[in-house]
């Protein structure tokens, strides 16, 4: 059932980016559909019950060894963040400077004044 | 715990069909902040605090950016869908996604067993069982972002640093001043 | 369209942040530090660092930051920290120090340091503060960018 939801995430963002003409929708999309596969990564690696991947003194090694979340998604995650951050940035810059030129940001007006 | 977790991404899902069919663009940019803020729920309730801390400052930074694109040039009135035939075109390519992922969770482990329990031999195992060891380090995240799998943040800084230049590139040009206009105070010269 | 002079906020706000904003660098500082032995490392601390001057500049708008940061210094800023990594990453490669690309020298070849202490973990403390450099100086670069500088209209199309 969770990975339902994830999948509902990811179709909503889909149905955003193929289907919207306002140019700032398609740039939210973009961050949904970012956004339900860094939740799509972390929720492969989830143990019900775990401990997060944290070593402190008090747990023996065995224990947590056998009771720990998988901390490779959670890496590949974080790296993924980052990256979409400054794809988002770098989007919104194309889409004030498309402002700039040609007054809106309806994508089919662009089409249409192009040149 | 497991309906706590189903709740906050229902709250997820909702706020994102609410942010792309508003038409008020303050709206939107307030419920894509709302997307976020429940995906750093969900990340805290999947006991990742590593990565849940950084969509936080990420999510104000983005919510600053999209605020400044939209309200600051002016509303834009809100414009509708595209043409008949691309909605045909974007619901057979939903039914298509919907089919194939729904191949693939038949194929994974319930949600709540991690997929490298169910094999014997990989990294993450080595990596949680030797990881203390090896490098020393107690957070075996960042023992796995900065030791075992370094090349991926060297490039992940080159990305940012693409990111960075491009962004530059496309903004930062001798925009031309209207004559009628006082100096402003600017931070390029 | 007119300019983008950011003019600031309310007296409030202003001196809360004044108030707020030391503890925020260190509460980013400690972040980064102690990355190798509680949740946080490079990036959550590199972008609480950048968070606490985008507040500087919400709050007391173009003038709270010093002349010094503008766009040059942040961008060789950036640069600085992403050459400190790569250099870290270089040192592993010296014949002394064990001769392969981020190479953790001080665990494999030097030993210093022991573990749930806060010199351990041999290069990892050390590229953290690296990154942590690199991801605060780009995202107050993108912040500065996007908001700041001006957008004129240059063509005389139909107004907005």
């Amino acid at each position: 059932m969770h990975y339902a939801l994830c999948l509902t995430l990811f179709m909503v963002g889909l149905y955003g980016v193929l289907m919207k003409r306002n140019l700032i929708k398609i740039i939210i999309s973009l961050v949904i559909l970012e956004s339900a596969v860094n939740l799509f990564l972390i929720m492969l690696g989830y143990r019900a019950k775990g401990i997060a991947p944290i070593m402190d003194g008090t747990i023996p090694p065995d224990t947590f060894v056998r009771n720990s979340v998988d901390p490779i998604p959670q890496a590949l995650v974080l790296t993924s963040i980052v990256i979409g951050v400054g794809v988002t940035a770098m989007t919104v810059a194309i889409a004030l400077r498309l402002y700039e030129r040609y007054g809106t940001y309806d994508i089919q007006e662009i089409r249409r004044l192009r040149g | 715990m497991f309906e706590l977790l189903g709740v906050v991404l229902l709250f997820t899902t909702i706020a994102a069909i609410v942010a792309i069919e508003t038409r008020d663009l303050l709206g939107v940019v307030v419920s894509v902040s709302a997307v976020g803020f429940g995906l750093i729920i969900a990340f805290f309730f999947m006991l990742a605090p590593d990565v849940a801390i950084v969509p936080i400052v990420v999510e104000v930074l983005t919510l600053v950016i999209l605020i400044r694109a939209t309200l600051r040039v002016g509303l834009q009135p809100f414009v509708g869908n595209r043409d008949f035939f691309g909605f045909i075109a974007t619901a057979a390519a939903l039914v298509v996604v919907f089919i194939l992922s729904m191949k693939v969770f038949e194929g994974l482990p319930k949600f709540g067993q991690p997929v490298f329990a169910t094999i014997p031999d990989t990294p993450s195992m080595h990596y949680v069982t030797n990881g203390m060891s090896e490098t020393g380090a107690a957070n075996i995240v960042s023992a796995v972002i900065l030791d075992y799998r370094a090349y991926d943040t060297l490039g992940e800084a080159t990305v940012l640093f693409t990111a960075v230049m491009g962004a530059i590139t496309i903004i930062r040009r001798k925009a031309r001043k209207a004559p009628s206009e006082p100096e402003v105070q600017e931070w390029e010269e | 369209m007119g300019g983008m002079k950011h003019r600031g906020m309310t007296p409030i706000v202003q001196t809360t942040a004044g108030w707020v904003k030391g503890f925020t660098l260190v509460f980013g500082a400690y972040i980064v530090a102690y990355g190798h032995l509680t949740p946080g490392g490079g990036f959550a601390g590199g972008v609480i660092l950048a968070l606490a001057f985008v507040m500087l500049v919400l709050a007391n708008g173009s003038k709270g930051i010093p002349r010094v940061l503008n766009i040059d210094f942040v961008a060789k800023l950036d640069s600085v920290g992403g050459l400190l990594f790569l250099g870290i990453a270089l040192l592993g490669m010296l014949p002394g120090l064990g001769g392969a690309f981020f190479n953790n020298f001080p665990v494999k070849v030097l030993h210093i340091g022991t573990p749930f202490r806060l010199v351990s973990a041999g290069i990892i403390p050390l590229c953290n503060i690296a990154i942590a450099i690199k991801v605060a100086s780009s995202l107050f670069l993108l912040f500065i960018l996007l908001i700041l500088l001006r957008i004129v209209r240059t063509d005389g199309e139909s107004g907005e």
